[in-house]
């Protein structure tokens, strides 16, 4: 039970960037260290400001909140 | 022990949870439905909504998951196939699931369920659960999974590659009739909550620069630290809600927040223009996480509340104004419950949230379950607490919250007079002391849903904290939390739409349709604006308070879409040759497609005016042919304006029917098709095998 929890909170930052519809930071630093090792990496705030475009731009007809 | 004995084991222990927990739910919908005469406690309704979901969930979605779609934990889901640590991340379901969950949670779900309560808790309750199991969620979870297993395409794409390029083009313009729907009945309703209450304008106002110091936060402070901004934003609010009250009470501020319906309408359009128009790292993203926070924050303490204080329910479970007769919206219980009761049970909206980012974080096919059809459940929940909140205030009260003033006058005496004689006693004491408890002047015609939440909620949570002395504290609290994420999807719907409306100009002028002009980019965004906010102000000066026509449109658009993506559903299933399994989303769709066609036909040739559009534009028509100003107009102006609104909704409503009835007639040629025996390509994405985990998971 204990341990399940401690696993749970493992997530809370990841869930929190989720639960406000941005992407998570250091997932995608991991990603890029084991997919594409010697790659550049995006900072942290050229990262969200990405995502934050992606998010609101709408391109074919997506949408990201409802009513 | 034998592995045999172990699950044997296991069965006894479920069958027995699950005998109980038939038990727990029959027994509380014994209470609520039974109970004549004394009033029923909340718990009861949440204790019955609860084991029908505990069993849909255990029963019904793992049928669907297993016979009608067969989800395969084997085959590579999306996010490993495409994995760029971005768009595409394998992802924990539960955080997936607060990511879906905040993505379809919005205002729909908490004003339907209000407005429906004019007819008693029981109808709504009714439709809000079964509505949620058999149709909602269905068709969350169906949408979802065709999306997973298309590389996360969007509703519009998958309609067009599976049914058609016709049947895709329509869905298009239904989805941005929709859209434009929808972003002025929920401007109506902030507009409504707003009018004439400088402490909730102040308040909503703050956020504007508490988003814009976010902002430059999160660019030029601290980058990309979206989390702390938010808690230092949310933290700037609460001393703006605080502060409010001394605004509210100043001779010299109060005015200059003190607006009409009419000033905030044409002041949300310029705001909804500026703000599409701007980058969105410096307004419209950080709203936005300041209303997801502070939206989840809320809902959870609604819920808590609700458990704590156990309060009964005043309104009757069926009430006199069953028969559609009632103040609130015109219309019988068939068809009009079941759209204006629309996101809750059933929205065609969540189609497109469930075919957005969702699909490309899943990561096992398993997953679809609990993100898709748990997260509608308990949508449907907070659709639920909406319902509890408006019954619980005494029904008096209610109709005086939500009756147009053309029905119960604007003085307290006349109203409580009027109200009383519907049955339902109330006093005009009653009436001005809860307006001074809540701080605001007048709770009369406070349509539109907001308020009656707000007066719910605020009931609730001052019983659980602070008592009457903070319950205008918490009436401005609940009403920042609805109009701050009303304001929200707004700004970004308005965004939305422009960059639709720029996509049709681009085919015909190159540079309009360019997104990074800026020419371009303003004539987009006005058109969208405009759209909008015609709708918006014609609900404004509407004699019966705009809701009344505004959010049956809105209803019928949305349960309108929600029919084409459960036609979609089942043309997949028949070409997947699931044919012994199409009733899963054949069933809902057809229910869905009668209620809007008798709902939209309705609203169009009905003879009375309050209902249909065409006699309410005759009516009017009729009174300015002879010079005569009647209703709510103010002068012969508004008389004419009256008439030509009544017209466009009616043109609306029309272009909703034929668009559900094309996409109708495509589905069904596919599906004779299947039928005959032909065979039709299913257009989903090549199935790749995962290899054996290690684990053995």
């Amino acid at each position: 039970m204990f341990g399940k929890i401690v696993g749970a909170l493992k997530y809370r930052r990841q869930f929190l960037d989720l639960l406000a519809g941005v992407p998570h930071y250091e997932t995608y630093v991991l990603h890029c260290r084991t997919r594409h090792p010697g790659e550049p990496i995006l900072s942290r705030g050229e990262f969200v400001r990405q995502a934050q475009e992606a998010r609101y731009n709408a391109k074919g007809g997506k949408v990201s909140r409802c009513c | 022990m034998p592995d045999e004995v172990r699950t044997m084991r296991g069965k006894w222990k479920s069958v027995l949870l699950w005998i109980c927990i038939s038990l727990v739910g029959a027994v509380s919908f014994a209470a609520v439905a039974i109970a004549r005469g004394e009033a029923v406690n909340a718990v009861w309704l949440v204790a019955a909504a609860v084991c029908w979901y505990a069993a849909a969930y255990r029963f019904y979605a793992r049928f669907i998951a297993r016979k009608a779609l067969a989800l395969d934990d084997r085959r590579m889901t999306p996010s490993e196939l495409h994995n760029d640590g971005k768009d595409f991340v394998p992802t924990h379901k539960g955080v997936l699931f607060g990511h879906h969950f905040a993505a379809i949670a919005g205002a729909g779900p908490l004003v339907g369920p209000i407005l429906a309560t004019q007819m008693g808790y029981l109808p709504g309750t009714l439709w809000i659960i079964v509505g949620a199991v058999f149709a909602g969620a269905v068709q969350d979870f169906v949408v979802l999974f065709a999306s997973m297993r298309r590389d996360g395409k969007s509703l519009g794409e998958m309609i067009k590659d599976e049914m058609g390029r016709t049947a895709g083009l329509i869905a298009m313009i239904g989805i941005f009739g929709i859209m434009i729907i929808l972003l002025a009945v929920l401007a109506l309703i902030v507009v409504k909550a707003l009018a004439g209450s400088p402490w909730g304008t102040f308040t909503i106002a703050a956020t504007i620069p508490i988003a814009l110091l976010m902002g430059i936060y999160m660019r030029y402070i601290r980058p990309g630290r979206v989390t702390e901004a938010s808690v230092a934003g949310l933290m700037l609010l609460i001393a703006a809600l605080v502060y409010g009250r001394e605004i509210a009470d100043n001779f010299l501020l109060a005015p200059l927040f003190t607006l009409s319906g009419t000033t905030i309408a044409y002041l949300l359009i310029g705001y909804a223009f500026a703000a599409s128009v701007i980058p969105v790292w410096l307004l419209l993203a950080p709203r936005d996480y300041l209303s997801t926070f502070l939206k989840i924050g809320t809902i959870a303490a609604l819920a808590v509340g609700i458990l704590v204080v156990s309060p009964d329910l005043l309104m009757p479970g069926i009430s006199t104004f069953a028969n559609g007769t009632g103040p609130v919206f015109s219309g019988n219980i068939f068809p009009f419950l079941f759209i204006t009761i629309a996101c809750g049970s059933v929205s065609g909206f969540h189609a497109l949230i469930s075919s957005g980012t969702t699909p490309k974080m899943i990561e096992r096919e398993s997953h679809a379950t609990p993100i898709g059809y748990g997260a509608m459940l308990t949508e449907s929940f907070v659709a639920l607490m909406a319902l509890i909140a408006a019954c619980i205030l005494t029904p008096g009260v209610y109709f005086a919250i939500n009756s147009p003033a053309a029905v119960i006058g604007t003085d307290v005496g006349q109203a409580a007079a009027t109200i009383s004689s519907w049955g339902y006693s109330v006093t005009p004491e009653q009436l001005t002391e809860l307006s001074r408890d809540i701080g605001e002047s007048s709770v009369l015609s406070r349509t539109g849903g907001a308020p009656t939440l707000a007066v719910g909620m605020a009931h609730v949570l001052s019983a659980a904290i602070g008592g009457k002395a903070l319950m205008s504290f918490w009436y401005h609290f609940a009403i920042l939390f609805e109009a701050l994420f009303i304001l929200t999807t707004v700004d970004a719907g308005t965004r939305v739409g422009r960059f639709m409306v720029q996509e049709l100009l681009g085919t015909a002028a190159k540079r309009l349709g360019d997104t990074e002009s800026f020419a371009g980019n303003a004539i987009g965004t006005a058109i969208c604006v405009f759209a909008w906010g015609y709708f918006l102000v014609q609900g404004v000066i509407d004699p019966l308070g705009g809701v009344n026509s505004l959010w049956a449109l809105f209803g019928i658009a949305n349960q309108m879409l929600a029919g084409m993506a459960l036609l979609f559903c089942t043309t997949i299933l028949f070409k997947m040759g699931k044919k012994a399994y199409v009733w899963v989303t054949l069933l809902p769709a057809a229910w869905l497609l009668v209620v809007t066609m008798a709902a939209g036909f309705q609203k169009l040739f009905h003879a009375q005016p309050s209902i249909g559009f065409l006699a309410q534009a005759r009516q009017y028509q009729a009174a300015l042919d002879e010079g005569r100003i009647i209703g709510a107009a103010e002068d012969l102006g508004q008389m004419g304006q009256i008439v030509r609104s009544n017209y466009v909704n009616a043109a609306i409503c029309g272009l909703f029917i034929l668009a559900a009835l094309t996409v109708l007639v495509s589905s069904a040629r596919i599906w004779y098709g299947v039928l005959a025996g032909r065979t039709f390509e299913l257009r989903e994405s090549p199935g790749v095998r995962r290899e054996p985990d290690p684990k053995g998971a």
